[in-house]
Order: C-alpha cells, then structure tokens, then sequence
C-alpha cells in the first residue's frame, strides 16, 4: 500500500498548520514556503498521474481498516488527472498573487490557500461519501476566508451571499447522504455501487430522492441553472488570483457527477432513468446559454467573465449529459481547458482592474491602460481561448462535443445552443475588447497624457510578472492544442475506464484491511452482492425487516 | 415516535426554509441553522429509530444501535456549529461596513460616465 495517496492532502494541510504557526509574521518566509509547498504538490501530482497511467486503481485504507468500514482514498485515472490539473494551475496562481501583492493585502493569505488546496485535493482523492462532504466544507470554509480576503465592503457584501448560499448547499447535501445511508446502510462509492445495484426497482423511492438530491448537490456547486446565483457576483467580487484558483472549484461539481453517475448511479441503471436526458442535459443547455448571454450583457469585465465560466460550465456538462465514453472523454478535454482559460481571464481582469483607475472593471470610456499592446494581446488571445475560436484549445474541446452530442437524441439542441452560445459569446468579449483597448485611444485623442495606470499603481511602476503568469496559463492551452492528440487518447482511456466500474469496486472492496478484531484478513466475498453481508450491514438490514 | 420525530423534522426544515427566503440577513442565519438542526436529526434517524438500545459492542447484546450515524451528526454539528459563527461574524462585517443587512441590496453603481469631449478638454 503506497501511501502516496494521502500526500496530496496531507502536504497543504501540514504546510498551512505550519505557516499559520510559525511564519505568521514573515511574508518572505510564507511566500517561500507556500511556493515550494505549491512545487512539491505538483511533483507528487505528476508522480500519481504516472502511477495511475496504466490503469492501476491505487487504493489507501485510511488507518489500515478494511473497507467498506475504513474511509479509502482511491487514485484512479481520473482523480489524478483532476489532481494534476490543480496542482498546475496552484503554484501558477500563487505566484502572481506573491507578485501582485495580495498575499499581503489581508491576513493569512497563504495558510487559507493551502487548506484551499487540501479541501479540492480531498474532494477528488476520496472514495467515501461522507469524506467528500468533508472535504467541500475543508474546501468551502478556505474559500470562504479567501473570498473575503482584503475585505471591502462590495466583497463582504458578495461574500455574504456566497457563503450562505453554500451553506445552503452543505444542508442539501447532508439530506442528500441521510437519504442514501438510511437506503443503502453504506457510504463508500464502491460499496454504494454493489447495493444500490442490488436495490430492489419496486421499492426505490429513497435512493431516487436521494440520487437527485445529490444531483442538485453538485449542480450548485458546477452552478448549473437554475443554482448558479452565486456565482456572477462572488467570483466578479473575489480578489482576482482567488477567483483564478475557484476556476477549478466548479469543476470539483463536475468531477463529482462524472464520479457518481458513473460509478454508484451508472447510466444502464434502471432505478435512475431519465435523470440525465430529461434534467441534466436541459439544464446544461439552459445554463449555456443562459453564461453566454451574460456575456453579451454585463457591465462590469469581471462579471463578464464570471458569466463566461457558467457558459463554460453549460459547455461541459451538456458533454458529460450525453454519457458516453465519448462524451465524457470530450467533457473532461473541455474541463482541462476551461480551467485554465478562465484562470488566466481572471487573472487578466485583476491586472485591467489595477491599471484602469477610476473606472476599474467597468465598461466605460477610460485612458489606455499601461502596457497596453501586450495586455490587449494576452486579452485576445485569452478570449479566442475561452469562446473556443481556432486555433487555441476552446475550438478543438467544442468539436468534442459537438462529435460526442451527435448520437444524442438532443443533438439538434445541443449542436444549435452551443454554436449560437459560442456566437453571441464572441460578441460579448468583442465588445468588452473594444470598449477597454480601442476606445480608450478615441478618449486620450491626440493629447498625450499619463495613462492612469502609470498614475495610480501603488508606488512601482507595473511589474511584468503577472503579465508572464499569464502568458504561461496561455501556453499550457497552445500546448493542451498542439498535444490534443495524445491528451485525447487519455483522456478516452479515462472514460473508458469510468464505464468499467467492476475494476474500481474491486480494487476497494478487495484490499486487505483490519477488520473489527484489528485483525488484518484478506476478504474477496465481499464483492458479490448476496454473499453473507459483514455484520453492521446485519443488523440493519433486520431493522428494516422490522419496520416492513 | 417514528410520527414525532418525522414532524420535527419536517416542521423545523418548513420553518428553516421560510427563515432563508427573508430579505434580511438575520431572519436567514436563523433559518439556516433551524435547517442544520433538521438535517442532524435527519441524519440521525437514517440509522433506523431504536429505543433503548446500545450503539457500542457489549457481551449478551442483541439489539444495536447504528453508530454510524452518530458518528456522522456529530461531524455535522460540528461543522454546522462552527459555519454558523463564520456566517454570523462576515453577516455582521458586511452589515457594519454597508450599514444595511438586505440580502440582496443592490451592488454598487458604475462611476458617473464622462464625455470623451470633457476628457479631452
């Protein structure tokens, strides 16, 4: 058993515990040290991405118990590919907010990421259920410190709304857990997928109820209509590095309906017809085009993008809908370029913000921002990236979709929101393009004055190192479209290891693990359904027995 | 007793949700911990309604208790407990520094918009 698995979770949670207790007065120290953290995480995220490579399911009994008693981590293919794409994107994101200065505008900026990192970690590491609700409110609770870092009274305001929205959240998703345990008598993945397979279809009220409540769940937290609210207004309100690093926040409500609807409610499921064709895959339109047209209508550049995530969101659960191994190979390319296309939109928002004076993310007439040419380049680029224009990774992500969505029975909806999405997006960023780079020219006129960025900036002139943060998130999407072949064939190897769900279950109900004697025993039987069930199960099942 | 724990449950959760759907952030605290009590007894009960009967393994016992949902209440209290404060103390920074407590005030207003032609001067 490698207990590599547990490295990811462990390292930010040691890190921040440490940062939080000994370095809380020296920013240079907890730069350093969050860093390096940052730098290591991704080695051990690349070291697990290779382990999982092969298709090995590398299971870690928490504490050595047998599972399903014991809480297990599983590292499959698609845990560590969420993992790495966090990892990527973490020290990226923390070195411009080191080079920005925003670590230092608040307090305890770097041990809030790292617990940040530990709670996404968690969330796509863990095998168990209830574990997952523990790692969101891990996740949650670090965000709900980071959105409101530096304060301000248009950020307590939205981060008001964003944390009782998801608190709201938390709720519904422990009804949702009560509902499946008082069903099933079980909350590890594997062995949900063994009973709930099991059920029997004339009395599958509850895990119906609860499948959906699940559903909703996780669509709160991917912002799908009609539960996307808090979104436009907390990410526009966020400090600009933590709206980039929450990009991958959605994308954990994602991973958590592929990771279900996959494994424990699998699509050939009686018990679950319909959820996906009759709910999901509406509700993924809606919610396109719904961002897409707020694209379109936002006055503010940070909301703008905000609104452009949701579209985004819309894009790729109406791929992971359709649920074919293809879909979900499609959804999880566009998932891996959305990330870092919206983080480098948020991060380039940030610096517009700065530079803009006054008028700041408004779109209103303003002076030329500083560096202009560049930043103007880096926004083009960035939004031919995020409304999937040829030639950057967006484009290649949408006939992903749009080639998966053709054996749908909604292909005409599907092929029809996504290209006029995709339109009326183009115009959106077109339009905020020109009012923030051409217009700002017709206001300067021929008088040549100071751009007001230069005025403003806090005491230095403006530092190129978020600009090539930036520029870096950039290149990761030309390399994810120069390589789309390879990261393709993955990512199929992916979907097609999440449509053979008896390798995972096996990998976690197999592993030898401490029973109730502390005893360790090698048990196979567990795996079938109607071989004798371990004795908490028992007594359970004779207290519905009871009830009938 | 199945009929009065169910009514709890469901009288607190009517009573939560009306409290969320106020205007002003206090009414709403409330409804949200009025829900996390509904949800822990919720929990609670997932493990089947057993009087008088032990939750932990002794000699000439028959009848359990499922401790797993104890163990999972206790989780969610804690958590619920602890999220509570957190929404009470930013409610109320947000409240000192906006001096006002509607959910859904309105967000600020873009800056006075200036000609091109006053810029130029």
């Amino acid at each position: 058993m490698s207990h590599w698995i547990i490295a990811p979770v462990l390292l930010p949670a040691m890190l921040a515990a440490i940062l939080i207790l000994t370095a809380r007065h020296d920013m240079l120290l907890q730069r350093v040290l969050s860093l390096a953290g940052t730098l290591a995480l991704l080695v051990v995220a690349v070291g697990l991405f290779w382990q999982a490579a092969d298709d090995t399911i590398t299971v870690y009994l928490l504490g050595g118990w047998q599972a399903p008693f014991g809480i297990v981590m599983v590292a499959d293919r698609l845990a560590t590919l969420m993992v790495l794409i966090t990892a990527i994107l973490a020290p990226l994101v923390l070195l411009y907010a080191v080079g920005t200065g925003w670590d230092a505008r608040g307090r305890h900026f770097h041990p809030l990421y790292q617990f940040q990192l530990m709670g996404i970690m968690g969330a796509f590491l863990t095998g168990d259920a209830f574990n997952l609700f523990v790692f969101f409110e891990v996740l949650l609770i670090a965000s709900y410190g980071l959105i409101a870092h530096a304060g301000g009274k248009e950020r307590l305001r939205a981060s008001t709304q964003y944390v009782m929205y998801n608190l709201l959240g938390s709720t519904l998703f422990l009804f949702a857990l009560g509902t499946l345990y008082a069903t099933t008598g079980t909350l590890n993945l594997a062995d949900l997928a063994v009973r709930v397979a099991a059920l029997d279809p004339a009395d599958s009220a509850g895990i119906r109820v609860a499948a959906v409540l699940l559903l909703m769940v996780f669509a709160v937290k991917a912002a799908l209509l009609p539960l996307h609210f808090w979104l436009p207004g907390s990410y526009a309100a966020a400090p600009g590095p933590v709206a980039a690093l929450f990009a991958v926040m959605t994308k954990v409500g994602a991973y958590c309906i592929i990771r279900f609807y996959t494994l424990v409610f699998p699509p050939d499921l009686s018990l679950t017809q319909g959820l996906f064709d009759t709910w999901l895959m509406p509700a993924a339109l809606l919610t396109l085009a719904m961002g897409m047209i707020g694209v379109l209508g936002s006055q503010r550049i940070d909301r703008l993008v905000a609104f452009s995530v949701i579209g985004s969101m819309g894009m790729l659960l109406s791929a992971v809908a359709v649920f074919t191994p293809q879909g979900i190979a499609a959804a999880l390319y566009y998932a891996i370029h959305s990330t870092f296309a919206a983080a480098a939109l948020f991060l380039l928002v940030d610096v517009l913000r700065d530079r803009r004076g006054t008028v700041g993310a408004w779109l209103q007439d303003a002076m030329p921002v500083a560096g202009g040419a560049v930043v103007a380049g880096i926004f083009f680029a960035a939004a031919i990236a995020m409304t999937g224009l040829p030639p950057l990774s967006g484009f290649i992500g949408k006939l992903l979709i749009l080639d998966a969505a053709r054996d749908s029975a909604l292909v005409w909806w599907v092929w029809g929101t996504v290209l006029t999405g995709s339109l009326i997006a183009v115009v959106g960023f077109g339009r905020a393009g020109s009012q923030v780079f051409w217009r700002a020219h017709q206001v300067a006129g021929d008088v040549d004055l100071q751009p007001q960025g230069q005025v403003r900036d806090r005491r230095t002139a403006p530092t190129a190192l978020p600009l090539w943060v930036v520029g870096s998130l950039l290149a990761l999407l030309v390399a994810l479209t120069v390589l789309a072949g390879p990261v393709n064939r993955l990512l199929a190897a992916t979907a097609a290891q999440l449509f053979a769900p008896q390798a995972y279950v096996a990998a976690v109900l197999t592993l030898p693990g401490k029973d109730f004697e502390g005893e360790v025993v090698p048990t196979t039987d567990n795996v079938v359904p109607d071989a004798a069930p371990p004795a908490g199960a028992n007594q359970r099942l004779g207290a519905d027995d009871e009830e009938e | 007793m199945e009929f009065l724990v169910a009514t709890a449950i469901g009288a607190l959760t009517a009573v939560g949700i009306y409290l969320t759907l106020r205007q002003r952030t206090f009414p709403v605290v409330i409804g949200i911990s009025l829900l996390t009590y509904a949800v822990n007894v919720f929990l609670f009960t997932s493990g089947r309604l057993l009087p008088d009967a032990p939750a932990v393994l002794r000699d000439g016992v028959d009848v359990y208790a499922d401790p797993l949902p104890q163990a999972l209440v206790l989780t969610a209290i804690v958590i619920s407990f602890a999220m509570t404060a957190v929404v009470v103390i930013m409610s109320l920074g947000s409240f000192l520094s906006n001096g006002e407590d509607r959910v859904d005030a309105a967000a600020d207003t873009p800056p006075p918009v200036r000609k091109p032609s006053e810029e130029r001067s």
